[in-house]
């Protein structure tokens, strides 16, 4: 069990500006993300593509600017919990209890949502039948590839991620890689990889073919392919994997008894509180009359939401508002005070 | 105003006019007609404003630039007639265009 001042649900670049702002004003912070690294949509969407309109920076990207605000909330020490989403909230008499898929409890009284458009999870086939197959045959990562040995496996996706775990598991499995059209958009190492594997007959490659049917009960009996001209082919596989990128879902926050409007939460301009006292939305997630969905706009959201957090975590203490330049308090929390 | 026909996978019909200079995808989003998510907001990341674009219209848009025909693999169902919406930008030239939407963006 932890506990702390506000858990911060998202480390994109709004999560981790909201976690300066509450470090600056003497809180503590908590980040759960579902992704495996911090930087949101910044790091898993854009890593490469320059960003022009933060303010003060004439130009950066997605990766360099997820780098800076690290740095710049370095003082605050704060935990991540990668890999994880909040599944559950309850109100424990003053306090929030947050319970995440890896069942780690967090007390607080403040949750502050920053979660872009939902938490990332793969991509999956749009079959109908799908689901029946999906704890056992087809799968969307590999954990352990001793699963697949001396197994047929029928890989699909263009990326690096499909052509990474056709030229791996060609080691240990019948591979065939199959890709809705003839280039693949993986690194070009890697491409060569594979059409070498193929000429040397150590995997098969299919394009432009993509998944039709996936036939069997418990268990693949066989698959079928189309291709653009709906011509049809069956292929003996025991394994389908698919790798088509990451896909954003809102997920259990929706059960959370917070007002939705589509895929976004309202929120009060003042504070950005949702209608749950304590539990505040800003960057991408949060609606209002004029809102634009920009990271600058999320900065601000986050500075407000904290001030709020201050008087909920601390309502015997009086807010007091501070700039950076010349507070010695703050300064003394950002570690950047000149001993006199 | 170009008028942009829009075409829900069970069949229902929104016929929008969409300003010069919108997306075909800001289009549907900004008159709520669902199936068009555009999660990333229309920066060719995402691949949820997946269209397949009316036969007759698809050699009459401008090309697929290699960023979008990479994001199109991520889609759902793609075939030769996909577009993301985000990436066609209205003009008179478009008046008439119909683009229908797949079963679900992902």
């Amino acid at each position: 069990m932890i506990k702390t001042d506000v858990l911060v649900i998202g480390a994109g670049p709004v999560g981790l500006f909201a976690v300066h702002q509450l470090g600056i004003i003497g809180l503590k912070a908590e980040v759960v993300d579902n992704l495996d690294k911090i930087g949101g949509q910044c790091i898993e969407l854009y890593p490469d593509k320059p960003i022009y309109d933060i303010p003060g920076m004439p130009e950066c990207t997605g990766e360099s600017l997820t780098k800076n605000l690290l740095e710049q909330i370095k003082p605050f020490k704060t935990n991540f919990h990668l890999n994880e989403r909040v599944q559950e909230i309850s109100k424990e008499k003053e306090d929030w209890k947050i319970t995440t898929s890896k069942n780690k409890i967090f007390f607080a009284k403040n949750i502050i949502i920053a979660g872009g458009v939902g938490s990332f999870e793969p991509r999956k086939f749009s079959l109908k039948n799908i689901e029946k197959f999906e704890s056992h045959s087809v799968f969307y990562s590999v954990r352990d590839k001793n699963y697949f040995k001396d197994k047929k496996v029928c890989i699909f996706g263009g990326g690096d991620s499909a052509l990474d775990w056709a030229i791996e598991l060609s080691k240990i499995s019948e591979v065939i890689l199959v890709h809705r059209r003839n280039e693949f958009r993986g690194v070009e190492h890697s491409v060569q990889t594979v059409k070498q594997l193929e000429k040397e007959g150590k995997l098969k490659i299919k394009t432009p073919y993509q998944i039709n049917s996936i036939e069997g009960d418990k268990k693949i009996d066989e698959i079928t392919l189309k291709n653009e001209d709906g011509k049809i082919e069956k292929i003996q596989t025991d394994y389908v994997l698919g790798f088509y990128g990451l896909i954003m879902k809102l997920g259990p926050i929706a059960e959370w008894g917070l007002n939705l409007q589509k895929k976004t939460i309202p929120v009060n301009t003042e504070n950005f509180q949702t209608n749950k006292k304590g539990i505040f939305a800003i960057g991408d997630i949060c609606t209002y009359p004029g809102k634009l969905k920009l990271i600058l706009s999320g900065f601000h959201e986050g500075a407000l939401a904290a001030r709020e957090c201050f008087r909920i975590s601390k309502p015997n203490e009086t807010y007091k508002f501070e700039y950076t330049t010349t507070s010695k308090s703050v300064q003394e929390r950002l570690g950047v005070k000149k001993s006199d | 105003m170009p008028k942009i026909t829009y075409i829900e996978h069970n069949g229902k019909l929104h016929q929008i006019e969409v300003p010069n200079g919108l997306t075909v995808m800001e289009g549907a989003v900004q008159n709520n007609i669902p199936g068009i998510d555009a999660d990333c907001g229309g920066s060719c990341a995402c691949a949820t404003c997946h269209v397949y674009v009316d036969e007759k219209w698809f050699d009459k848009l401008p090309k697929k630039e290699n960023a979008e025909e990479d994001m199109l693999d991520m889609a759902s169902e793609p075939n030769k007639f996909s577009r993301l919406s985000c990436q066609i930008t209205v003009e008179d030239n478009l008046d008439g265009l119909v683009v229908k939407m797949p079963l679900k963006q992902g």
